[in-house]
C-alpha cells in the first residue's frame, strides 16, 4: 500500500516539479542547487530557498521606504537593491522574479518612480507565490519521505 | 862784545817786496789752515773715508807749514829770539811731518789709482747688467706677448678665428704691416694663400709648393728671413716707391692627417706644413729682433697645435653627424623591413585563407562529381581536375609553411600521442600507391620505441610521408622498409650529440628504397628549396621539390637532424631522421587524430580539503557557492565583504571566489590588495577568480588587468565549476571556461 502511496506522491512531485519549471517559475540553477543536496547537507536548497525569500521580504521593505516619498527617492538605494535582488533569484534559479528584477532595474536607470513602484509590487507578488509554490513542492517532499519513499529525480529538459 | 838789542831793522830791505811776501805768506797761511777744515769738514760729512790716518797726517802737515807761514810774518822785520825759536820748532816739526807724509804717500798713491781703476770696472758692469736688464724685459714682454696670443688662438676650436685670430695679434703686437697665411691645396702640390692680415678677400693665389725659398723655411723650424721679392711675399702689387720692409717666414705643422684618415684625401708626405708669412712695415728701417724671431716660432707652433685641435674636433663632428644620419637610415630602413614583413604576413594570412577556400571548394566539389555518372572522357578530365587541385593545394600548403618556417614565426604544436598508430597510418596511406607501383613496404618498430610520446603529430608525419612519399616516388622496383628507432648517440654528425634526457628521447626513422639512388655530389642540394636532381626517373614525377627543405627544417624545430645516404646511382638510398620526442606519463588522453591543446596531465577528480574563499555580499549567492564548492569537497570560508575578505584570506586559501558584480572600480581593488598581501609575505598567493554576472571582453580585460586569474559566469553549474576548479589547479590561469 505503502508503495502505491508513494508512487502517488512521487508522481505529484515530479508533475508539480515540471509545471513549475514549465511555468518559468524555476530555471536550471535551481536544478544545480537540487544537485548539491547530500547526505552531507539534507536542507540545503530549503536553507538557501528559505534565505532568499527572507532576503527578498527585506529588500522589498528597504525600497519601498525610498520610493515612498515621490519628491526625495534614493534610486541608488532602489538600484543596490534591485541588483541584490537580481543576483539572489538568479542564484537560486527564480526565474520570474530574475525577469521582474531585468525590468526593474531598467526604470529605476531612467529614474522611472511610478515604473519602478508597479515593478516593486510584481516582483512583491512574485516571490510570494514562488515562495507558495516552493513550499508545497517542500511539503510533497516530506509526505515522501515520511511515506518512507525517496525524492525523485526530476530531469528537466 | 857789542850785542845789540835794539829792534831796528837790520837790512832796510826793499818795501814793496817786502809787503808783497807779506802778504804773500799771510795768504798762503790763510790757505793753509784753511785746507784742513775744509777737509775734517767734507770728511765728516762723508761715511766712507778709509784714509783717516793719512788725513791726519796731512792735516798735520798742513797745519804746520801753515803756522810756519804765519810765524815767517813776524820775521820779515827784526825779530826777538822767541819768535827765532817758535819758527825753529815749527819748521822742524812740519820737516818732520811733511817727510813722514812723504814716506805715507808712497804706499797711499798706488792704493788709491787702484780705487780708481775699481771704479771703471764697476761702471762697466753696471752698463752690462743695465743691457742685460733691458733684454730680459724685452725677452719677458715677448713671453707675454705669447701667452696673450696662444690664449687668443687657443680660446676658440673654430678653424677659421684661429687662423684669423692668429694673424690679428702677430700683426698687433709685432705692429707689422702684412701677414698671410698660405696653406697647402688638397692635391699637395701648391700653397694657397688662404688667410691675410689687411686684405679682406684674398685673391687666390697658389705658387707652386716646389719653390726653393719654400723648401728652405720648411726645411727648418725656425723662423726664416727670406727675400722681399719672393712670391710668396708679394702680396700685393709692387707701386715701385716702398722700400719694403723685412719679411720673415716659419713653417706651421699640420699635424693631425696622418694619424686620423678619416677623409680620403691622399697622404704624399707624412708631414705637411702651411706657410706663415710676416712683413715689417716698409720705409721703416725696422729690423727683425732675435727675440721678435723667437716669438713667431711660438707662435707658429701653438696655431699648429690648435688647428690640430680643431681639425680632430671636425673630424668627430663629421663623424658623429655620419653615425646619426646612418642611424636614421638604418631605423628608417629597419622600419621599412618590419612593415614588408609585417605586409608579407598579412598577405600570406589573407591569401593562406582566401586561396585555400576556393581551392576547398574545387577538391570537394570535384570529389562529389567523380562519385556521380560521368562517361568516361568526362572521368579522366574530372580526375585530372582532382589530381591537380590537390596538387595546387600542396603546393600552396608547403610554400607557406616554408615561408613561415623562414621567418621563424612557425612553432610546434605539441600533444600527446601514439607513434606506433603514427606510423601504422603512414603506412596505409602509403600503402595504395606503393601497391599499385609493386613496391612492397615494410615497417619495423624497435620493441624499446615508446608508444605514447609528446610532439607535434601532424608535423612529423608531415615529415615522415614526404620522406616515405619520396622513396616510393623515385623506386621503380624494388622495395621499401621504414625502420623506427630510439637511439642513444650519433655519431655521424660531429657536432650533433644526442643526449637522451630525462622524460625525452631520440626518434630515429630510417627510410631505405632501392631505386635510382643518387650522387653523392648532388646529396647536400637535396635539401635546399626548389632544387631537383635532373634524373629522368625524377622528370615525370610532380612536386615543388620543397618537401625535403620543409622536412629538414621541421627536423630542426624538433632538435634533430636529417640526411641521406646513397651508395651512388642505381644503387638506391636510405634517408635519415633524428627527432627529439617527450615520453609521456599517462595514457588517457591519446587521441587517434586530432591534436589536443593542452598536454595530458591527469586532472583533479576531487578537491577533498582544497581550502577556498568565498567573497559575495549577496547572502543567497554566498550560499550558493558555498554549497556547490562544499559538494565538491572543498572546504569554503565564507565572507562578505572587502574588507574581511583580506583581513581572512591566508596562505592556506588556495583559491579566493570573489564576486565583482557591484558597479564601479571598487570590488577589484581587492585583487591588488591581496596581490600586495602576498607579495609583501612573500607567500604563494591563492588564485583569484571574478564571479560575474556578464561576460563580455571588457569585463574579461578589466579582470586580466586588476591580477585576476579568471572569471566565472553566475550563475554557475555544478559541472562547470568542477572543471573550472580542475583546470584552474592544472594550468593556474583560466579565461577560457565560460
Amino acid at each position: 500500500m505503502n508503495t502505491i502511496v508513494v508512487a502517488q506522491l512521487q508522481r505529484q512531485f515530479q508533475d508539480y516539479m515540471v509545471s513549475l519549471y514549465q511555468q518559468g517559475y524555476l530555471d536550471n540553477q535551481f536544478t544545480e542547487l537540487r544537485k548539491l543536496q547530500d547526505e552531507g547537507s539534507p536542507d540545503f536548497v530549503a536553507e538557501v530557498v528559505s534565505l532568499f525569500f527572507d532576503d527578498c521580504a527585506k529588500l522589498i521593505n528597504d525600497m519601498s521606504i525610498s520610493l515612498e516619498r515621490p519628491d526625495h527617492v534614493d534610486f541608488k538605494q532602489v538600484d543596490s537593491g534591485v541588483h541584490q535582488l537580481k543576483g539572489s533569484s538568479s542564484s537560486v534559479g527564480a526565474r520570474r522574479v530574475k525577469n521582474v528584477c531585468i525590468a526593474f532595474k531598467e526604470c529605476c536607470d531612467v529614474q522611472n518612480r511610478e515604473g519602478c513602484l508597479r515593478c516593486l509590487q510584481q516582483v512583491d507578488y512574485e516571490y510570494k507565490m514562488l515562495k507558495t509554490k516552493l513550499q508545497d513542492l517542500f511539503n510533497l517532499e516530506q509526505q515522501i519521505l515520511q511515506a518512507g519513499g525517496t525524492i525523485p529525480q526530476v530531469d528537466i529538459n | 862784545m857789542e850785542v845789540c838789542n835794539c829792534i831796528e831793522p837790520q837790512w832796510p830791505a826793499d818795501e814793496l817786496l817786502m809787503k808783497y811776501q807779506y802778504i804773500s805768506d799771510f795768504f798762503i797761511a790763510i790757505a793753509y789752515f784753511s785746507i784742513p777744515l775744509e777737509l775734517i769738514y767734507f770728511v765728516k760729512k762723508s761715511a766712507v773715508f778709509p784714509y783717516r790716518w793719512v788725513l791726519v797726517q796731512f792735516g798735520a802737515f798742513i797745519v804746520l807749514c801753515g803756522a810756519t807761514h804765519l810765524i815767517n810774518l813776524w820775521t820779515f822785520t827784526t825779530h826777538s829770539r822767541t819768535v827765532a825759536l817758535v819758527m825753529t820748532t815749527a819748521k822742524g816739526l812740519t820737516a818732520a811731518v811733511s817727510c813722514a807724509t812723504a814716506l805715507m804717500l808712497v804706499h797711499i798713491i798706488p792704493d788709491l789709482l787702484s780705487v780708481k781703476t775699481r771704479e771703471l770696472f764697476l761702471k762697466n758692469k753696471a752698463a752690462e747688467l743695465d743691457r742685460e736688464m733691458g733684454l730680459i724685459r724685452t725677452q719677458e714682454e715677448t713671453g707675454r706677448h705669447v701667452r696673450m696670443l696662444t690664449h687668443e688662438i687657443r680660446s676658440t676650436l673654430d678653424r677659421h678665428t684661429i687662423l684669423k685670430t692668429t694673424l690679428v695679434e702677430l700683426g698687433r703686437t709685432l705692429a707689422l704691416e702684412e701677414c698671410a697665411l698660405w696653406m697647402p691645396t688638397r692635391t699637395g702640390l701648391e700653397l694657397q694663400l688662404s688667410y691675410t692680415l689687411r686684405q679682406q678677400h684674398p685673391v687666390e693665389y697658389t705658387v707652386p709648393i716646389q719653390l726653393p725659398v719654400i723648401n728652405q723655411v720648411f726645411g727648418t723650424s725656425r723662423a726664416v728671413k727670406i727675400s722681399p721679392n719672393s712670391p710668396v711675399a708679394r702680396l700685393r702689387p709692387v707701386t715701385g716707391k716702398y722700400m719694403l720692409g723685412e719679411v720673415v717666414a716659419v713653417r706651421v705643422p699640420l699635424l693631425h692627417l696622418s694619424n686620423f684618415q678619416i677623409n680620403n684625401w691622399p697622404e704624399l708626405s707624412t708631414k705637411r706644413y702651411a706657410l706663415m708669412v710676416l712683413m715689417l712695415p716698409s720705409d721703416s728701417a725696422r729690423q727683425w729682433h732675435v727675440h721678435e724671431l723667437e716669438l713667431v716660432e711660438v707662435v707658429a707652433d701653438q696655431v699648429a697645435v690648435a688647428l690640430s685641435h680643431a681639425a680632430i674636433l671636425e673630424e668627430s663632428m663629421r663623424a658623429r653627424d655620419l653615425l646619426m644620419e646612418q642611424n636614421v637610415a638604418l631605423d628608417l630602413a629597419r622600419r621599412e623591413a618590419e612593415t614588408a614583413i609585417r605586409a608579407r604576413n598579412d598577405f600570406l594570412a589573407v591569401m593562406n585563407h582566401e586561396m585555400r577556400t576556393p581551392m576547398h571548394a574545387i577538391i570537394a566539389l570535384s570529389s562529389l562529381l567523380q562519385e556521380t555518372e560521368l562517361t568516361p572522357e568526362q572521368r579522366l578530365m574530372v580526375e585530372t581536375i582532382l589530381k591537380s587541385s590537390n596538387l595546387l593545394a600542396t603546393l600552396m600548403n608547403d610554400v607557406l609553411d616554408l615561408s613561415r618556417l623562414e621567418d621563424g614565426s612557425l612553432q610546434l604544436e605539441l600533444g600527446t600521442f601514439n607513434l606506433h598508430t603514427l606510423f601504422r597510418e603512414i603506412l596505409s596511406l602509403i600503402k595504395p600507391i606503393a601497391v599499385v607501383k609493386k613496391l612492397p613496404i615494410t615497417l619495423n618498430l624497435a620493441p624499446d620505441l615508446p608508444e605514447f610520446v609528446v610532439g607535434d603529430e601532424k608535423r612529423l608525419m608531415q615529415i615522415i610521408l614526404n620522406i616515405v612519399g619520396n622513396a616510393v616516388k623515385f623506386s621503380k622496383q624494388g622495395s621499401i622498409s621504414v625502420a623506427a628507432l630510439v637511439t642513444k648517440s650519433d655519431t655521424r654528425a660531429a657536432d650533433f650529440f644526442v643526449v637522451p634526457t630525462g622524460s625525452h628521447f631520440y626518434l630515429r626513422v630510417k627510410v631505405k628504397d632501392s631505386g635510382a639512388g643518387i650522387n653523392p655530389q648532388d646529396i647536400p642540394k637535396l635539401f635546399t628549396k626548389f632544387a631537383q636532381t635532373q634524373s629522368l626517373a625524377t622528370r615525370s614525377s610532380g612536386g615543388s621539390g620543397l618537401g625535403l627543405a620543409i622536412s629538414k627544417r621541421f627536423v630542426n624545430l624538433m632538435e634533430g637532424n636529417i640526411w641521406i645516404e646513397s651508395d651512388g646511382l642505381g644503387k638506391g638510398c636510405t634517408a635519415i631522421f633524428d627527432v627529439k620526442l617527450g615520453i609521456s606519463e599517462g595514457s588517457n588522453e591519446s587521441k587517434q587524430s586530432g591534436i589536443p591543446k593542452v598536454p595530458a596531465i591527469p586532472r583533479h577528480a576531487n578537491f577533498s580539503g582544497l581550502k577556498v574563499l568565498v567573497m559575495d555580499e549577496n547572502g543567497v549567492s554566498r550560499m550558493v557557492t558555498k554549497g556547490l564548492l562544499v559538494h565538491l569537497g572543498c572546504e569554503v570560508t565564507t565572507v562578505s565583504s572587502n574588507e574581511e575578505c583580506l583581513r581572512v584570506v591566508s596562505q592556506e586559501h588556495k583559491v579566493v571566489f570573489m564576486d565583482v558584480c557591484m558597479p564601479g572600480v571598487e570590488n577589484y581593488q581587492i585583487a591588488i590588495r591581496i596581490h600586495e598581501k602576498f607579495t609583501k609575505q612573500r607567500h604563494q598567493r591563492p588564485l583569484l577568480v571574478a564571479l560575474t554576472g556578464n561576460t563580455d571582453k571588457s569585463t574579461k580585460e578589466k579582470c586580466m588587468s586588476f591580477g585576476l586569474d579568471g572569471v566565472l559566469l553566475k550563475p554557475v553549474s555544478l559541472d562547470n565549476m568542477r572543471d573550472v576548479l580542475s583546470d584552474l589547479l592544472e594550468r593556474r590561469v583560466l579565461y577560457e571556461g565560460m
